[in-house]
């Protein structure tokens, strides 16, 4: 492993600045990292010759002087994001060929920091699982695997291609998206940090839109000081997104003080759940612990509106996606299976080019949103939603942020909950109400499990409160002494 | 205006209600940055917001909602300080996103009315239920090719007003009115040049039949009338059809129907069978419109004079007739050039003059009164010259006619023609003397036959080329006929 | 809430996605499963409880009434599977005749 891709982004960023190597040499030794990733099958796409052209501009821009934010750091992109004539495929068959001519808002303002793009990394289909195993492209392995046991383990989903290229050091760092808990989720099987940031705070123009209402792009990045970084690039309004918060954006490495005394974390008594297992339990209190010995306030609150999370987002998320994917139909782009009629055109190409869960997922939200069924339905879980926010704004009136659990497992098996939708659906019971409520929401690496897979505690906060919440995160990743865990360098890792 | 229609059964009277849709005057579309003007190449004025493209999201145009504001407030309506943008999902190939953006049940405008100018002079009011703000869909062209339909989508994402009446409609021709009102109010405003042909107004007609005082009958939907005409037509068509259905023993099933102006028959519409289930929900992309009360007074503080009370104001401060004053404003510029034309001398002979010799020239033109080659102040300074007595009516007509060609100035021609009345006693005297002389046959016929009288007008105008002052000549001949 | 083949046949159909009959069967199983599960938001007292479309608390912003977008048809027909080719046509998407 190249010593230069085990520099984080901070490292990075000075050792560019401070002229100790080129751009040209950090981009080539991720290139190369890459491409010895591929096992893992992290990426659909990438895009060394790309990477090196921007790795270039960095070059040229930190000789004359002028250092962009982000210059020659290389990023890999979940392939959610469109850029501009670039393959983008969203994992899924129906977008074959689909060559964007524009660029996402997000990446855009990447690339214009001087960020260098690597590749667009594998995802469930049309972000929708918890494993990436939904994925046209097959699925992606997590770089971690269990203690005496060859069985290669899901990344977690969906944006699980970025956690397991950031995980495996074949990026330094990621986006991601998270609707139901997508990038916090696979941050913690791959042990790496992962921010949803606040609804509104990145904007999703130009990211195929999976839930509008839920969906998140974020960072995912090696450390909390890292996913900082990156998220003051990211995140900005953008008045092409009418949902995008006209709010400025604060200097979030800056609020990284490392002081955390005298804040209050709420720890919702209602995160434990029946059947979690005991180590996940053992190290939420540790967590707690940590907090408490850097000076925080760990507090027990109530969310009772905590269990209806999963079915009011498992009603919503899968109504707007089946209207934000009525657009697949092959007329204008993507795959298109002829037809004799328009009708059989439509529904060929969509039997098709779609997955088994995304056509789950696209059923049920026709479903709910139809005629007879919307009041039972989506217009009950609107009004449940509504409750779990309110429960999320009378506990901030009580403590600063909230400390969980971010999953209720480490990885599991390729294969394993393939054939139990609901199963699978329950490993986003933690994540999910963080959606629903648009609040802000950060995975940190925590510990191990007893398997010596990744286990990650969350921390959420007030909307647009990121600075807090990366601030109680990094006191964790303190604690938890998380950096010098990656693969190849602890027990029962892969290389 | 009940129209009723003569069955085997009785009387049937026709129960109407149109849904018009009103393409928005504005630049840009409603959700999109893409132009909106009309005949540009295909796909040409597409925003990938438009086409639905992955990621793409919608940004509503401000001055498209001022425009539905002004118009609802032109309708004399409730306007809805909150209203909220559903998505309906259905999937067409003119309907990039496989939804289209409307408002379902929180539109931004409420119950309205339009006031009908009937023929006799009354007036009938017909009530608005709503307006709406909706994106437009694409074109489908299904006659280029054999087995293909081609799709352009410069018109999706236009803004559209989808203005609903009250079922109070009762014969075509007061749709025809209704139709003629709503565009005219709209032209007034600006928010809609009304132009059928073009497409930017289209209406859908809602069709039932019923013996009167009974309860509705089932009704059936027309759509995509470009035209008043097809609108009127169309109505009685399917009427009759339905009457004769119920007559022969059937019932009236609700379904959806284009008109065939050519076969003169309205026919169910195919793809339109199945899925009415639009499934609509709140747009998440979009939050609610929410209106300032102080943008909505101002607004309605810059409402230009509206027809209806352009139409009181000319009765009152002019004296028009309703019929008079109803044509006049019809169109807004048509008033305006009346007003400028009749300012400060007599409004009824300006009436007359507008609706008559002017329409009449353009019409033969072709043009509008906008490009009117006789400015409004040159044919008030027409008038004043009829009534100052420098020429004849009869005359006047004449040098109008000169105006149209040329454009110059009425007084210019009358001079350069040497159009001038002759109201010179002495000179229409000799005329007079001169035409008595020659005709003393018919000055004995007088006596028993007053009317000769004409004959020797007319003798006199020949002599003296029409210019002689008409009403000199008839006293003059009168006193020295004897009478 | 359970559903039986012809009521998911009939969802598909609105979907616009052709299900063959063997998918029919295990399908409708799983989302009456699913739709089984939702019942629990029954218990949930929403009485006056507005529903929440939004996490994002702002107004609806309004963009100016100017053109900035459009003029673009190689890019909005770049990526059609099958785009009219020329003569009269050229410039439309193109997709099997749809009889009125």
């Amino acid at each position: 492993m190249s010593s230069l891709t085990s520099l984080n982004l901070g490292e990075a960023r000075a050792g560019l600045r401070a002229k100790r190597f080129s751009a040209r040499e950090l981009t080539e030794a991720y290139i190369a990292a890459m491409a010895a990733a591929r096992p893992l099958n992290a990426f659909i796409t990438e895009t060394p010759e790309q990477a090196l052209a921007m790795a270039a501009s960095a070059d040229a821009r930190i000789a004359a002087g002028g250092a962009r934010p982000l210059d020659g750091i290389p990023i890999a992109v979940k392939d959610l994001f469109c850029t501009k004539d670039i393959l983008t495929t969203a994992a899924s068959h129906i977008l074959d060929g689909f060559t964007p001519p524009y660029e996402s808002t997000v990446t855009d303002k990447l690339w214009q920091a001087g960020a260098v793009l690597l590749g667009k990394t594998n995802l469930d289909e049309f972000a929708m699982g918890s494993s990436t195993t939904t994925s046209h492209y097959g699925a992606t392995e997590n770089p971690w695997r269990k203690s005496g046991d060859n069985r290669p383990l899901v990344p977690g989903g969906s944006s699980g291609g970025s956690a397991a290229a950031v995980a495996a050091r074949a990026a330094l760092a990621a986006t991601g998206t998270d609707t139901g808990g997508s990038i916090r989720q696979p941050a913690s099987f791959c042990g790496i940090v992962g921010l949803k940031p606040t609804y509104g705070r990145c904007s999703r123009w130009g990211v195929v839109a999976y839930a509008s209402s839920l969906d998140h792009p974020g960072p995912m990045a090696r450390t909390v000081r890292d996913a900082a970084i990156l998220l003051g690039a990211m995140a900005g309004h953008d008045p092409k997104d009418s949902t995008s918060a006209p709010l400025p954006v604060p200097d979030y490495e800056a609020a990284l003080s490392g002081d955390i005394r005298g804040l209050r974390i709420g720890i919702p008594r209602e995160y434990r759940a029946p059947g979690m297992p005991g180590e996940i339990e053992a190290l939420w209190q540790q967590g707690a612990e940590w907090l408490r010995d850097a000076g925080a306030e760990p507090v027990e609150i109530s969310l009772p509106m905590t269990k209806y999370a999963l079915s009011t987002y498992y009603i919503i998320a899968p109504a707007e996606a089946s209207s934000n994917l009525a657009r697949y139909d092959g007329v204008r782009f993507g795959l298109r299976v002829p037809g004799d009629s328009l009708a059989d055109m439509y529904e060929l190409t969509r039997a098709a080019g779609f997955g088994a869960e995304v056509k789950r997922r696209v059923l049920i939200g026709t479903y709910v949103l139809s005629a007879g069924y919307y009041d039972a339905y989506y217009l009950k879980a609107q009004k449940v939603r509504s409750l779990i926010a309110r429960d999320f704004a009378a506990a901030f009136e009580r403590v600063d942020c909230l400390l969980t659990p971010t999953a209720p497992s480490a990885a599991f098996a390729i294969g394993d909950h393939s054939d139990d939708p609901i199963a699978m659906y329950l490993n986003d019971v933690f994540t999910i109400p963080a959606n629903l409520a648009g609040l802000p929401a950060l995975s940190v690496p925590a510990g191990l499990s007893a398997d010596g897979l990744p286990l990650g505690l969350q921390v959420i906060g007030r909307a647009f409160d990121e600075a807090t919440v990366l601030r109680v995160g990094e006191a964790i990743e303190r604690a938890a002494d998380f950096p010098t865990w990656m693969p190849g360098t602890r027990p029962g890792m892969t290389e | 205006m009940t129209a009723l229609i003569e069955g085997r059964t009785g009387q049937w009277e026709i129960v109407i209600g149109l849904e018009v849709h009103a393409q928005v005057t504005a630049k840009a579309k409603l959700f999109s940055g893409a132009a909106t003007a009309f005949g540009a190449a295909p796909n040409s004025q597409v925003s990938p917001v438009d086409a639905g493209f992955p990621g793409m999201l919608p940004v509503i145009n401000r001055h498209v909602v001022e425009q539905a504001v002004k118009t609802g407030l032109g309708l004399d309506a409730e306007i809805n300080l909150v209203s909220v943008f559903d998505r309906k999902n259905y999937f067409y190939p003119d309907l990039p996103a496989g939804y289209q953006i409307s408002q379902y049940q929180q539109p931004i405008v409420g119950r309205g009315r339009v006031i009908l100018d009937m023929p006799d002079g009354a007036t009938r009011t017909v009530g608005i239920t709503r307006l709406h703000l909706e994106q437009d869909a694409g074109k489908s062209l299904h006659d280029q090719h054999p087995k293909e339909t081609y799709v352009d989508l410069n018109r999706a994402g236009i803004g559209l007003m989808e203005i609903v009446s009250e079922p109070d409609l009762r014969s075509a021709e007061e749709a025809g009115l209704y139709l003629r009102k709503l565009r005219s109010i709209l032209r007034y405003l600006g928010t809609c040049d009304g132009n059928m042909e073009e497409g930017s107004l289209r209406c859908d007609c809602n069709v039932s039949v019923r013996h009167p005082g009974d309860p509705l009958g089932t009704r059936c939907e027309i759509k995509n009338l470009n035209s008043v005409r097809f609108v009127m037509q169309a109505i009685e068509v399917e009427a009759r059809r339905q009457v004769d259905l119920i007559e022969a023993g059937g019932a009236v099933e609700q379904q959806t129907r284009l008109y065939d102006s050519i076969r003169g028959e309205t026919r169910r519409m195919r793809s339109k069978e199945h899925d009415h289930d639009y499934r609509y929900f709140p747009d998440p992309d979009l939050l609610p419109l929410v209106l300032e009360q102080d943008w909505l007074d101002r607004l309605r503080a810059e409402l230009p004079e509206l027809p209806d009370a352009k139409k009181a104001r000319f009765i009152a401060e002019f004296g028009l007739t309703v019929e008079d004053a109803t044509v006049l404003v019809a169109e807004r510029a048509t008033a305006a050039y009346f007003e400028r034309a009749a300012a400060g001398r007599d409004a009824k002979a300006a009436a007359n003059w507008v609706m008559g010799d002017l329409f009449g020239a353009l019409n033969r033109l072709g043009l509008g009164i906008k490009a009117s080659p006789v400015a409004p102040e040159r044919l008030g300074a027409l008038i004043d010259l009829i009534a100052d007595g420098t020429i004849s009516g009869r005359i006047a007509k004449d040098v109008f006619a000169a105006m149209v060609e040329t454009g110059a100035a009425p007084g210019d021609i009358v001079e350069q023609q040497g159009l001038r009345q002759l109201s010179d006693t002495g000179m229409i005297a000799a005329a007079v003397d001169a035409a008595l002389a020659a005709y003393p046959a018919q000055v004995a016929q007088y006596a028993g036959n007053p009317k000769i009288l004409g004959f020797f007008v007319g003798q006199v105008m020949k002599a003296t080329q029409g210019k002689a002052n008409p009403a000199v000549v008839n006293d003059m001949l009168r006193r020295k006929l004897g009478g | 809430m359970a559903l039986d083949k012809a009521a998911v046949a009939q969802i598909a159909a609105l979907a616009r996605i052709r299900l063959s009959e063997t998918e029919l069967e295990p399908l409708a199983a799983e989302l009456s499963q699913i739709l089984g599960w939702f019942e629990q938001l029954a218990e949930v007292d929403t009485e006056n409880v507005p529903p929440m479309t939004s996490a994002a608390a702002i107004g609806l912003p309004m963009r100016e009434d100017i053109v900035t977008d459009g003029e673009c048809r190689e890019a909005i027909l770049g990526n059609a599977p099958r785009a009219a080719p020329g003569g009269p046509a050229k410039g439309f998407f193109a997709v099997p005749k749809v009889v009125e």
